[in-house]
């Protein structure tokens, strides 16, 4: 074996050092970068999660005016209510009190974009988290109930923390959710048959 | 420390075998019997050594009761009350876990007040502080995941609130709920790898930041009620002259402090296990249930706090980040305070007071934060929000050029 000497610092060459030394560190750098993906992806909804979150359908004649049906779509809860005459009729009368009452910073379909948030009238399609934190609000559809008020015109109230919509799921005043009720993509395929989760611009979600 | 042998202790036969290869005496000199101490110390200096009792409290539980634990969102549940009901001794081992869990938070709230009482995150100590910033950044992550695992119904809704909180970060928000969820909901996946996470990954990050608490709090040395550098004061030998060794001084002191701390302990977890309420939640008593929140979410009460403040905000992400900027506070804290002296001893009315006013905030947004969000409830929380960050964000200015009293060249102390 030869004797290996470390060079004197004048020999060193200090620019082709710092490149290599630069070039090794990106190589890790990016090396490590690329290993982080299969342990990140791995978080991401599995086969089977995206499988479970296939469209519901729902048959329409199964509610009554009035009524609300729950159905769980991708885990989270689903309100189907039948709304009448005098429930449509109380909409529009207390728009001074909400937060968005033309559901311009609320997530919804285009289609459900407008003062009664549904593409049919008669029946709302509300996601049934508060978008506050997620808890699920409570059906309160009689009119001025004792605790809510003399004005109540009759929604849902959350029983976290209190936060109040109105028949076409849009947040009062003084609540702590922001926005209104969000609204799932929906679409009928005949008068009876409602189904979550596919409408016309997606054909299949 | 310079390795003197002739102050080590000659060793023959096995002992001699073993330091030549191990450095067994020379670490009991350096970090226990040569390490000095101030001798100051007071009730305040319990909390460092309690935490630690704590955390191996909650390591050893918390291995025995993963032998019984099954992960999942059918078996979960029920696999708690087996522990509770069938596995010997497991109703003590899962009591003495969630007990524990209080207890270190306790503790390291107390120990945290010592060192604004005393200033111990100033300079030399701000990466000692920042150290332990980090385990209590830890530790928070690891209470919730842990309650998590039972899967009970607040275990659920718990978990639905914080996971949601993520959803107000602008554009990658709702991406990375569904990521942090792994499933359209709090579901199974999420349950798994928060049991990893509680289980694995945290508890090692916790160790290597409580060992790098304490490689930094040795660098420079215990703080003291005084605030004063004992290593400044140093007799002919050495030695510091208002220090003591730690072993056998303080390793004697602590063990009381621990007799004490394990009586109150056991008092708790054989007598009053869920606290009334406070350590164990009466919802979760029930198993999680997707479609039935209920009547009212509040965190543990440690967490009841940061709670308060996320609520006292009528607007969700506006509410979110205050909730992580009151957190973030406390990580600047060296920074904020300008006052040249460390102990609250020595420092104006002006400092005293807006402590005490920080206190009272904390302490009633923690009480606020378990009542329900109506009411007189909504304005006080709102008042203490607005008074806890004051203290913080004025700082700067009612600490500089603070009018202190005469600090003392060597430390107050009268022998008993």
């Amino acid at each position: 074996m030869s004797d290996i000497a470390a060079p004197a610092n004048a020999e060193v060459d200090q620019d082709r050092r710092g490149f290599l030394t630069f070039a090794t560190t990106a190589t890790g750098v990016i090396g490590v970068a690329f290993a982080a993906v299969p342990f990140i992806e791995s978080w991401n909804p599995s086969e089977r999660a995206r499988a479970a979150g296939a469209p519901v359908e729902v048959n329409l004649a199964k509610i009554d005016p009035g009524q609300m049906l729950t159905v769980v779509y991708r885990k989270k809860p689903m309100y189907i209510v039948h709304r009448t005459p005098e429930m449509l009729a109380a909409l529009p009368g207390h728009d001074d009190r909400l937060k968005d009452p033309h559901s311009k910073s609320s997530i919804q379909p285009d289609y459900a974009k407008n003062d009664l948030r549904a593409v049919r009238p008669d029946f709302l399609v509300v996601e049934g988290t508060c978008t506050h934190l997620g808890c699920l609000p409570k059906a309160r559809f009689e009119k001025a109930l004792p605790e809510l008020g003399a004005d109540w015109p009759g929604g849902f109230q959350c029983p976290c923390h209190g936060s109040r919509f109105d028949l076409a799921g849009r947040v009062f005043d003084g609540s702590p959710a922001s926005t209104n009720l969000r609204i799932p993509q929906y679409s009928y395929p005949n008068d009876q048959t409602l189904i979550i989760g596919v409408d016309a611009t997606t054909g299949a979600a | 420390m310079a390795a003197n042998d002739d102050t080590l202790p000659v060793r023959t036969g096995f002992l001699g075998w073993l330091n030549k290869r191990l450095p067994v005496d020379a670490f009991i000199r350096d970090q226990l019997t040569g390490y000095f101490a101030p001798k100051n110390f007071n009730f305040w200096y319990f909390f460092g050594v309690l935490s630690l009792v704590a955390l191996v409290i909650q390591l050893v539980t918390g291995i025995f009761l993963t032998m019984h634990y099954k992960v999942g969102e059918a078996t979960a549940f029920d696999s708690v009350q087996y522990i509770m009901r069938e596995v010997p001794y497991g109703w003590l081992l899962r009591y003495m876990h969630s007990t524990g869990a209080s207890a270190f938070f306790i503790v390291v709230y107390l120990h945290m007040f010592r060192a604004f009482l005393y200033g111990s995150y100033k300079a030399p100590r701000e990466l000692l502080w920042l150290f332990g910033m980090f385990v209590y950044l830890a530790l928070m992550a690891e209470a919730f995941m842990g309650y998590v695992l039972p899967w009970g119904n607040m275990s659920f809704w718990g978990a639905q609130v914080i996971v949601n909180l993520f959803g107000t970060i602008p554009v990658i928000g709702p991406g990375l709920v569904e990521w942090i969820r792994g499933d359209y909901g709090i579901a199974d996946a999420t349950l798994g790898r928060f049991f990893s996470l509680h289980v694995v990954a945290v508890p090692l990050v916790l160790l290597l930041l409580v060992a790098l608490h304490l490689i930094a709090l040795r660098q420079n040395g215990s703080n003291n009620p005084d605030g004063i550098e004992i290593k400044e004061k140093k007799g002919a030998d050495g030695r510091p002259l208002d220090g003591i060794p730690f072993h056998p001084y303080y390793t004697l002191k602590d063990l009381v402090g621990v007799g004490v701390f394990l009586i109150g302990f056991a008092i708790v977890v054989f007598f009053v296990p869920t606290f009334g309420g406070l350590f164990l939640e009466a919802p979760n008593f029930e198993p999680a249930n997707p479609l039935s929140t209920p009547d009212e979410i509040t965190p543990v009460w440690y967490f009841t706090p940061y709670y308060a403040i996320l609520r006292a905000v009528p607007d969700q992400r506006l509410g979110a980040l205050l909730m992580a900027l009151s957190i973030i506070c406390f990580i600047v804290l060296p920074w904020l305070d300008r006052s040249p002296v460390k102990s609250s001893r020595y420092r104006p009315l002006t400092w005293k007071l807006a402590l005490a006013i920080f206190v009272v905030s904390f302490i009633g947004l923690g009480y606020l934060g378990m009542q329900k969000p109506e009411g007189i409830y909504v304005l006080l929380a709102r008042i203490f929000t607005v008074l806890y960050f004051a203290f913080f964000a004025l700082m700067p200015l009612y600490t500089r050029g603070e009018s202190t009293s005469r600090v003392p060249e060597r430390v107050t102390f009268s022998s008993h």
